[in-house]
């Protein structure tokens, strides 16, 4: 069957509708869903300086790309790069030089922060030190935290990350499965439930894109979509999750979409009932939090 | 037999398969989070496969 629309050889079935379509239509298609998504939520207004938080991998780097893109269309949109380097040998330091690549061929201002200069120790180093901890929990403590930080540092307005369809529907199931509805409010196209200059609000351009989706689009665009697993991935409870909705969405298609369009319904509701949450400022370092000490700073106070 | 490259797993091997549908079939791969290529270019479920064509099926899974 070739492409719908243009007859032409399809390079994708699109997962719900069955459509196929080509190379130029599919990355039509995903461009327009992609605004209509920034559009909707209003996730990018005139002026915002965004930080896209970029790892090297398709995800980050298509949307990137994207935004990049945006941005030379509309002058007064600023794009910067910044990479967490977690320190995970043999897998963060080829997708480094693949993001610097990235952004020095665009002229896109690139920044690296790093766990070990920000905690003093790499996450290679963390896990052998927190054996019964897993590794992914910790890990995304500390590159939310640096994130916020460095990208309050940059000035930024928005934080961009790469997070798509896929990503969502396993963190509405993980925090339904964990009765953590605070962790819900937090969720969505536009993250936080309660504006705070201190927490740079964070946006998912991709959000209502599929895996599937983004990496065509990643392949299209010429980024290595080789197959580069974090070595940490094996053991967390976000993998079980996203192992059940695969099987899940090839046996009844349409599943995370359902799971992410719903969520969306409801997602005021949470917003509205954390909505006079407390911000205070950590203890420790100052930065934001909702109890006394931030989640980085207890885990370091584990850590030494 | 079309040759079958599997990215994840680094393994090459020879399927007996007239589409790529039969192929993740046989494999028992969840077409929803790979995607394939002949002759790197991207090909849908639905794509004719000959004896001689090589194919890569990588998958789409983030890094993590």
């Amino acid at each position: 069957m070739p492409c719908k629309f243009c007859k032409l050889k399809p390079v994708i079935t699109l997962p719900n509708s069955k459509i196929n379509l080509c190379k130029s239509c599919f990355t039509r298609y995903f461009e327009k869903k992609v605004l209509r998504t920034i559009k909707q939520f209003s996730l990018i207004g005139k002026k915002d300086h965004v930080v896209v938080a970029v790892s090297g991998g398709k995800d980050s780097l298509s949307c990137l790309y994207f935004l990049n893109k945006l941005a030379n269309k509309r002058m007064e949109i600023k794009i910067s790069a910044l990479l967490i380097d977690e320190g995970i040998s043999g897998y963060r330091n080829k997708t480094m030089i693949d993001a610097e690549k990235f952004c020095k061929e665009n002229n896109i201002p690139f920044h690296i922060a790093s766990f070990k200069k920000e905690i003093g120790l790499t996450l290679d180093e963390i896990t052998k030190k927190l054996p019964n901890t897993i590794p992914c929990s910790v890990c995304g403590v500390f590159r939310r935290y640096l994130l916020n930080k460095y990208s309050r540092k940059l000035k930024a307005t928005k934080l961009a990350t790469g997070h798509n369809l896929d990503d969502e529907s396993q963190s509405i199931l993980m925090n339904q499965i964990r009765n953590n509805t605070a962790l819900s409010a937090r969720l969505g196209p536009l993250t936080g439930v309660k504006r705070d200059p201190r927490f740079i609000p964070r946006i998912k351009p991709f959000y209502l894109l599929t895996e599937k989706e983004t990496a065509t689009y990643a392949f299209l665009k010429g980024f290595d979509i080789e197959f580069n697993e974090c070595p940490y991935n094996t053991v967390s409870f976000r993998f079980e999750i996203r192992d059940l909705l695969n099987n899940l969405e090839l046996k009844y298609p349409g599943t995370k979409h359902g799971i992410v369009n719903s969520f969306l319904e409801i997602l005021p509701l949470f917003k509205e009932r954390y909505k006079n949450m407390e911000i205070n400022s950590c203890k420790e370092c100052k930065e934001p939090t909702s109890s006394k000490i931030c989640t980085a700073c207890f885990l370091l106070k584990k850590l030494k | 037999m079309p040759i079958v490259t599997l990215i994840k797993e680094d393994v090459t091997k020879q399927v007996e398969a007239s589409t790529l549908k039969e192929v993740y079939e046989k494999l028992k791969i969840n077409p929803t989070i790979v995607i394939c290529t002949k002759n790197n270019e991207l090909i849908i479920e639905s794509t004719k496969l000959s004896p001689k064509d090589e194919i890569k099926i990588i998958p789409v899974i983030s890094g993590g």
